[in-house]
């Protein structure tokens, strides 16, 4: 605990102090019988290993590694590292794709901090419905608990259509069925749960079943990536909260017709491109995110 | 009534009755549309507003999907197969539609217009 204060009063203090964001109904109930330790993660996400795209990223060779550097150089360690999928981006070459996929291993085994968690995005898994990322990653969903957060992480990718499935669905509400209502369940997804824009592919087809399987508990918060921004929105009391990417930004929902990136900017490199920082403090169910740069301006 | 006479009649009532029918039901008009990476052809589908229409879909690829979310109207295009949606436009304007099957590289760029017009 007193090393949480510690770690806020230090961002505090840097400038660096995140919002915060409370799951609805936290103040209701307290946490019977769970450990209540706070403590911190990162979460990364669309790192697009593979990329090819001067105007959208001159170093896309480079970027990923400079946040890997990014990260190791925290004034605090994390309790873990979480990437939330687009590891790679996609090719119609299997052999390529596997290449990508270890090439990005590699890179990331440089992470001081050996707790990492990886998940696929539909650039990883859509066209071989998961398989190459399983062959390097293992399951592509799984729960693990971490002082007194369960943790869930869904795959809404490894179907080219966008859908969770029938059989992940079965196993998300057996998981579920065996939590208490107040739980701390934090959700890792690549594709947004919620409709936030279907005409821009940033929905999950049967999404609104897994929100109706969370919706009785009462401190769900998820977290994910796909949109390659920094998003915010309630499904009644539950907090979605998306994160940048490490590739290229894209415009915000609805600025425009279509869905598009946003050029790399010469004046402002890596600009809109970055990863967060995630300080849980369990007893509240409250998330207060920090979001970092690739490289300090 | 003899049974010849009989069978003339209705046989004489059946083709009438099949003549009404075809006259009550409104012609739907079909546009054909082949889905390939990364394109739909006609990428454009010019529709008149309160006009039916059937869309009809193949592709020599892999699975790719058609989704117009202004209309609410979506299928999966497998190859080998025809794919058909009905769409009655309520309203004017360019529509955006989109493959929704992630189907390669260029998946995210395969996208359409439906202009529906008075």
């Amino acid at each position: 605990m007193n090393e949480s204060i510690d770690r806020r009063e230090f961002l505090k203090l840097a400038g660096l102090g995140g919002a915060v964001f409370a799951s609805g109904l936290a103040g209701c109930a307290s946490m019977a019988g769970a450990k209540q330790d706070d403590f911190y993660f990162v979460q990364l996400s669309d790192t697009h290993w593979g990329f090819k795209g001067p105007a959208l990223n001159p170093d896309a060779d480079g970027t990923l590694q400079k946040a890997v550097a990014a990260v190791n150089a925290l004034s605090f360690e994390p309790d873990f590292i979480v990437f939330t999928g687009d590891l790679t981006h996609t090719t119609d070459d299997p052999k390529e794709r596997r290449r990508r996929l270890a090439e990005f291993r590699d890179i990331v085994g440089a992470l001081k901090n050996k707790n990492v968690r990886f998940m696929p995005g539909e650039h990883d898994a859509s066209l071989d419905n998961g398989e190459a990322w399983k062959e390097l990653f293992g399951p592509s969903y799984y729960t693990f608990d971490h002082k007194g957060v369960h943790f869930i992480a869904v795959d809404n990718v490894s179907d080219a259509s966008a859908r969770l499935g029938e059989t992940q669905l079965v196993w998300l509400k057996a998981d579920l069925d065996k939590q208490d209502k107040n739980a701390r369940i934090v959700v890792f997804a690549h594709r947004p749960l919620f409709d936030l824009m279907p005409q821009w592919d940033w929905a999950t087809r049967d999404g609104a079943q897994a929100m109706e399987l969370l919706m009785p508990y009462r401190n769900v918060t998820v977290f994910y990536g796909h949109i390659h921004q920094e998003n915010h929105h309630m499904t009644g009391h539950i907090a979605h909260h998306s994160a940048k990417s490490l590739i290229f930004p894209l415009i915000a929902p609805g600025s425009q017709p279509k869905r598009a990136p946003v050029a790399w900017d010469p004046a402002q490199p890596y600009k809109g491109l970055g990863f967060r920082g995630v300080d849980a403090e369990v007893q509240k169910a409250e998330y207060e995110i920090t979001e970092y740069p690739v490289i300090k301006v | 009534m003899n049974p010849e006479r009989r069978r003339v009649l209705a046989a004489g009532i059946a083709a009438l009755a099949g003549t009404a029918a075809v006259f009550a039901q409104p012609q739907e008009k079909v546009i054909r549309i082949t889905a390939r990476k990364f394109e739909f052809v006609p990428g454009k589908i010019e529709l008149k507003k309160g006009e039916p229409v059937v869309l009809e879909f193949t592709t020599a690829d892999v699975l790719m999907g058609f989704n117009a979310p202004d209309f609410k109207v979506r299928t999966d295009i497998a190859p080998g197969q025809v794919a058909r949606v009905r769409l009655t436009p309520d309203r004017t304007g360019e529509f955006e539609y989109f493959c929704d099957n992630f189907c390669g590289e260029g998946h995210e760029t395969m996208s359409g217009t439906i202009h529906v017009t008075a």
